[in-house]
């Protein structure tokens, strides 16, 4: 028993500082990437034809945007790219409330809206979650669990989640949706009592990801789950936990504004 | 193993037409030869074959000889089963009958296996019409039947934030007779997207065959088109790469650590593990911006390097940690009330694993010494042999007690790596892959055996990818430990086992 309270001490504090202080990053942490297409040579395609998942709209042009919802932030445009008119940024702020908001074309902050006052009044200090695994590769469920240890630590901020969608305000979905899980996915929407929530997480459950155009898939919850409205899109390949902290706190009105703070590792 | 097995190394890439092509009876005479005496398969897969048939192709291990044996047959519609002889085989001649329609005459469980689309048209194995049902509706049961029996479903959608798969136990109050797992709900059609390349998609997908796994099956990957385009990866990225695969078993191993102690309720060990294995994910994104170690590992080499004074700062830090991991599972191997709950829970005992064919921690746990690091060592483990631990209780303080020490000799395999990184180039160019080639690539993920089986096509394009991740050899031992033990300790089991659906449903 001693030996347990000592090791319990030792481990001392480790909930991060975020929302009130910086979240640490590593230098090459690939976040939110910054456009600028006026640096676009007339034709030049070497950024989509590097990317994996045609994240990259319109190459070559004044028009040029990228595609959070498809892109998996492996940084191939980036690299691909000879005037350096790609950049991925540290900003780990990604999420959206809407599909189009994913296409980023310049450098603004990714700050997703804040539910109507209705919705924050019932869900704003307690929020249940139910999570749907439709064909995810474990890494976004990896982040997803990662936002509840003591690192992290969800529960501080009243959201949680629970293991019966009958007890749960939503769903959180991963994956491409496969077709094997598509009737278990929409029976689990079916019994989470309205009014609720439907957070689409990572690449695939937004537009397929890396499986998108699967025979075997539905290209996201928005093909898997037709009909049904998805209330926060969070993009990542996983997203880093603090980017889950922060679309769930902002669709809360949790947190606000666009200051952006960053802390770094100091390993590199 | 005879002459008429070609034999290769992990790696290494063969003509396709060196493959013995043997007449059935000889092609499983051997194969049940090599199994009966020990053996192992690494896998077992069709193929498209001469004038509509399939060609079926064995993988067999001769770890002794650090070599794998390669022999194929042609067959049609059937084959005689060999899985009540051989039960390592009984998972590969069901996913030939759902994959090519061959119905494997005799076999003792002849059932579905991830409900996937049949890659060669006729009849359908299960003699199943139109569109599949939902999966758990459309599967036969095995059913116990008495007065006091009862059945309890649980899934697709679980408790937690886990990937769907469907338990069915039959029980007699708390006591499980039997445990069946139903899985195919992630199935997203990989090894089909996966032919025609490799492409600029290729390696995004390689890497989501299971996200927790993404270096182990990059490398495996790499490592199989470096053999096809006839090129290693340099010193320095070998370094690195390997450095990336302990880090990603170190984070797996010290989450399961901290997975078990939770399923006990053991919170000291549970908190502190579920913190510390964020340093490890955090250490490989230190290296390649992503904590699990996506876009670091290329055909060619690696992506990024690691600067000398950054690589002693990282050292440093995993030092700290580790220290701090060993702090953590110390008290829970010492604490009573967890050895009240892992001692004797979940015994697979070693003549059943090795029937079985279990790879990873769960083979080692059940005193098998099967490692690739050991067995089909590549650099830089050649140079710098990894110690494999094995145990022989076979239950969940086993698979526990082998993850801590494997977590050991990581720590001390990276430490010794970064404090020596070779110099040189991080890539080398690959050239296309050669045509009418096959090559069968073996890295040790952390749960164990990861096979990346690939054949080009005359055009020099993957004509066949064959994944066979660890799970897949590994979930009928959770099955079959779970008989006799209490439905309670299923999640402790379960969680010893930590096996992965997307890897197996692929």
């Amino acid at each position: 028993m001693i030996g347990i309270l000592r090791e319990r001490l030792r481990l001392g504090h480790q909930t991060i500082a975020y929302p009130d202080g910086p979240a640490r990053f590593p230098a090459r942490f690939r976040g939110r990437p910054a456009l600028d297409p006026a640096r676009c040579a007339g034709g030049c395609a070497a950024c989509a034809a590097a990317c994996p998942t045609d994240a990259v709209l319109r190459p070559g042009t004044s028009e040029l945007a990228l595609d959070l919802g498809a892109c998996v932030f492996c940084g191939a445009c980036e690299e691909a790219c000879p005037a350096g008119a790609i950049r991925f940024t540290r900003d780990y702020r990604l999420a959206m409330r809407t599909r189009p908001e994913l296409a980023v074309r310049g450098d603004a902050p990714l700050l997703a809206r804040a539910l109507d006052e209705r919705m924050k009044r019932l869900f704003g200090r307690s929020l249940r979650l139910r999570q749907v695994s439709a064909g995810g590769c474990n890494g976004c469920e990896a982040e997803l669990n990662a936002t509840g240890n003591i690192q992290f630590d969800l529960g501080r901020f009243g959201i949680q989640f629970v293991a019966s969608p009958r007890h749960a305000d939503g769903i959180v979905v991963t994956g491409p949706v496969t077709e094997n899980m598509r009737a278990a996915l929409r029976t689990t929407w079916e019994a989470t009592p309205a009014p609720k929530l439907v957070i689409a997480v990572g690449a695939c459950a937004i537009s397929g990801g890396a499986f998108a155009g699967s025979p075997a898939c539905h290209d996201g919850v928005d093909g898997g789950l037709p009909g049904v409205p998805v209330d926060l899109y969070i993009p990542g390949c996983p997203p880093h936990p603090v980017t889950l902290l922060d679309g769930l706190l902002r669709l809360l009105g949790r947190v606000e504004g666009d200051r952006l703070q960053l802390g770094d590792t100091g390993v590199l | 193993m005879s002459g008429r097995v070609l034999r290769a190394r992990s790696g290494e890439a063969v003509r396709t037409a060196d493959v013995p092509l043997l007449p059935l009876d000889g092609f499983q005479g051997i194969v049940a030869d090599a199994l009966t005496a020990g053996s192992r398969v690494v896998a077992y897969f069709g193929d498209a074959g001469p004038d509509g048939a399939v060609r079926l192709t064995a993988v067999l291990a001769d770890d002794g000889e650090h070599a794998v044996g390669l022999l194929s047959t042609v067959v049609d519609r059937a084959i005689p089963s060999l899985a009540a002889e051989c039960p390592a085989l009984q998972l590969f001649e069901r996913e030939l009958a759902e994959q090519y329609g061959v119905v494997p005459e005799g076999h003792p469980w002849p059932k579905p296996v991830r409900f996937e689309r049949p890659r060669r048209p006729g009849p359908d194995p299960w003699g199943r019409a139109g569109p599949l049902e939902t999966i758990p509706g459309a599967y036969p049961f095995f059913e116990v039947e008495g007065e006091e029996v009862h059945e309890v479903a649980v899934g697709p959608v679980h408790a937690g934030i886990i990937e769907p798969g469907h338990f069915r136990f039959q029980c007699h109050g708390e006591n499980v007779f039997h445990l069946e797992i139903v899985l195919g709900y992630q199935h997203r059609g990989v090894e089909r997207l996966l032919e025609g390349g490799p492409d600029r998609r290729t390696v995004a997908r390689i890497e989501s065959v299971a996200g927790d796994t993404a270096v182990g099956n990059a490398l495996a990957h790499a490592r199989a088109l470096e053999a096809l385009g006839g090129v290693e990866a340099p010193p320095r990225a070998a370094a690195l790469r390997a450095v990336a695969l302990e880090l990603e078993r170190l984070a797996n191993h010290v989450g399961d650590l901290g997975g078990i102690a939770t399923d006990i309720g053991f919170l000291p060990t549970s908190s502190a593990c579920g913190a510390l294995r964020a340093q490890f994910l955090n250490a490989l994104a230190e290296l390649c911006g992503n904590r699990f170690g996506r876009g670091l590992v290329v055909p060619g080499g690696v992506r990024f390097d690691l600067p000398a004074d950054a690589a002693a700062r990282l050292a440093a830090r995993l030092a700290a940690a580790w220290d701090q991991v060993a702090a953590a599972a110390r008290v829970f191997f010492r604490a009573a009330s967890v050895r009240n709950r892992t001692d004797g829970t979940g015994v697979v005992p070693t003549p059943l694993a090795r029937q079985l064919g279990l790879v990873g921690p769960a083979a080692r746990a059940s005193g098998l010494p099967v490692d690739v690091r050991a067995t089909h060592p590549f650099a830089p483990y050649a140079a710098r042999p990894i110690p494999i631990s094995v145990q022989e209780a076979g239950d969940v303080t086993a698979r526990a007690r082998v993850r801590l020490d494997e977590a050991a000799a990581s720590a001390a395999f990276v430490q010794a790596t970064l404090a020596a990184l070779p110099d040189g180039p991080l890539r080398a160019p690959v050239p296309p892959p050669r045509p009418d080639a096959l090559v069968v690539s073996l890295v040790e993920g952390w749960r164990g055996e990861l096979c990346h089986a690939v054949r080009t096509g005359p055009d020099g394009r993957i004509a066949r990818y064959k994944l066979v991740d660890p799970s897949f050899h590994d979930w009928m031992g959770l099955q079959l430990a779970l008989r006799g033990q209490q439905i309670s300790d299923f999640p402790l089991c379960n969680k010893s086992f930590n096996l992965s659906y997307c890897g197996h449903d692929l």
